[in-house]
């Protein structure tokens, strides 16, 4: 039987629409993928990501360790601050992107991908039984008692302080959710207990990550509904979750990133800190910094009206059947009006302008080349 | 409940039919609409092209999956419905009119009798 979230039912009551995820029963949509997608873009959307993995990571030596295992510099993590990171293996191949939070000062909290819970665990645990302070370091897997949302989309901020009452209990010192600059979180005070607000999001619109107990996740959910709908929010679902994301060119685990591609060719360098002396596979990404790669992963766009493109379809070089890479996302573009993905090239073909093929049933239908994101707002 | 008109015919791969002398308009049906969701991309047959009952012939896209389009009948494609490939929403919004997709000159009309009445359809979708 497929998982389900703390929140399965609130979704059986909207009218969900549920698909297999990774072995979950996730809503793919409620209303539809295009509205939805358009009403974060617009107004504001509310998401179900209770399938994610929280794992805990304390102790006095807690930043070491986690700094000689993620790519990122936790350094720069004041209390109430987190950031984007990859977990590497020796060879660079990436094992997981994910979120750290530093929740204490030597407290953090890892928000990792939904299909990567367990390798994540068992490679933070393989790393921590080789590494000297492992007394020092305290490693929960908390996944299976937290549930999680997300509300994104620009009227968010006109509603989210109503939904927690009081000032900041942890984290970044603030009176209220709008208080977090881009990054930041803080814990508030929701009932007897307390729900952790992050101020990030994997959609490109102003919004929140909230982590909250499983036990009363739904009752955070219902609120959140119904303090947003006036302004606009509306439930949305993993497929409007994918074209958000596609447009902004965040990569996917399991697309864009694998075991056998590193953080250099999926052109996130920025956040891999050479600057650290030691971290597992940075030997093998300074050399890549150093001499370049032979493929990278760049955003297209369809040249005229196709069928959308999609991942493990063909990309070729312009005008021929030449095959020099693969889609590893892709799209109709809600927001644009035309297909777009993101997919690796061999590196003479990653510059922006550059004319491509993606085969689709046979066809080569013409794409260009273009710069990330692929949507920018409106000014 | 999808809508399942009474005047037509409806083949098992959720095509609907309706003839006009030995003309046949061919589309989808609500039923396929809904669980295709948003189509994005319609792509059909050129006209003059001959089909047989059961061929490929049609490609729906919507934002999450590519579908085939089957005929469900013989016959050479008349026409083609320029308006749905420019805008695809209205297979979703008017699956039995605007939405149409191509008609076909019945090259054997004796194979309307193999297609399914609305009941025998509705059954087919409820189960």
């Amino acid at each position: 039987m497929l998982k389900r979230t703390p929140l399965w039912a609130a979704h059986q009551k909207l009218g969900a629409r549920l698909v297999e995820f990774g072995g979950w029963d996730m809503p793919v949509q409620y209303s539809g993928i295009i509205q939805e997608h358009l009403a974060v873009r617009n107004a504001a959307g509310l998401f179900d990501i209770s399938h994610m993995g929280e794992i805990f990571v304390t102790g006095p030596a807690a930043l070491e360790f986690l700094n000689a295992t993620v790519t990122n510099d936790l350094r720069k993590c004041e209390v109430g601050r987190g950031q984007y990171t990859l977990l590497c293996n020796e060879s660079g191949g990436v094992i997981d992107d994910l979120y750290v939070y530093r929740i204490e000062p030597i407290g953090y909290l890892l928000v990792v991908n939904a299909s990567r819970v367990a390798h994540d665990m068992a490679w933070l645990e393989r790393q921590l039984a080789r590494f000297p302070a492992r007394n020092l370091v305290n490693l929960v897997n908390a996944s299976e008692q937290r549930g999680a949302m997300a509300v994104q989309g620009p009227k968010v901020a006109d509603f989210i302080d109503q939904c927690f009452a009081a000032p900041a209990l942890a984290g970044t010192s603030v009176e209220r959710p709008t208080g977090l600059r881009k990054n930041q979180l803080a814990a508030f005070p929701y009932g007897n207990n307390s729900v952790w607000v992050a101020r990030t999001g994997y959609t490109g619109e102003d919004g929140f990550e909230l982590v909250a107990p499983a036990e009363f996740i739904e009752d955070v959910w219902d609120k959140v509904l119904a303090v947003g709908r006036p302004f606009g929010l509306v439930p949305c679902g993993l497929g409007a979750r994918d074209t958000l994301r596609t447009e902004m060119c965040y990569p996917l685990y399991g697309h864009e990133l694998d075991e056998k591609r590193t953080p250099i060719e999926a052109g996130l360098g920025s956040f891999v800190a050479l600057q650290k002396l030691e971290f597992t596979g940075r030997s093998v990404l300074a050399a890549q910094k150093d001499n370049g790669v032979g493929s990278q992963c760049v955003a297209f766009k369809m040249a005229e009206k196709s069928a959308p493109p999609r991942p493990g379809y063909p990309i070729c070089a312009a005008g021929s059947h030449e095959r020099i890479g693969e889609v590893t996302s892709g799209t109709q573009s809600p927001s644009l009006g035309v297909g777009i993905g993101m997919g690796y090239v061999r590196k003479e073909f990653a510059t922006p302008g550059t004319a491509v093929g993606i085969e689709i049933r046979g066809k080569a239908a013409p794409a260009v080349v273009v710069p990330k994101p692929i949507y920018r707002k409106p000014i | 409940m999808s809508n399942i008109p009474g005047d037509l015919k409806y083949a098992k791969t959720h095509e609907w039919v309706r003839v006009e002398g030995q003309t046949a308009t061919i589309g989808i049906t609500d039923h396929a609409q809904h669980e295709l969701t948003d189509i994005v991309f319609v792509e059909l047959p050129e006209k003059g092209r001959k089909l047989k009952a059961g061929e490929a012939c049609a490609v729906v896209e919507s934002v999450k999956t590519a579908s085939d389009i089957y005929s469900p009948l013989s016959g050479e494609v008349s026409e083609v419905n320029d308006t749905v490939v420019k805008d695809p929403a209205l297979v979703n919004s008017e699956p039995y009119t605007g939405g149409w997709f191509f008609k076909l000159k019945l090259s054997n009309p004796a194979e309307l009798e193999a297609l399914l009445l609305p009941a025998a359809y509705k059954q087919q979708t409820e189960t």
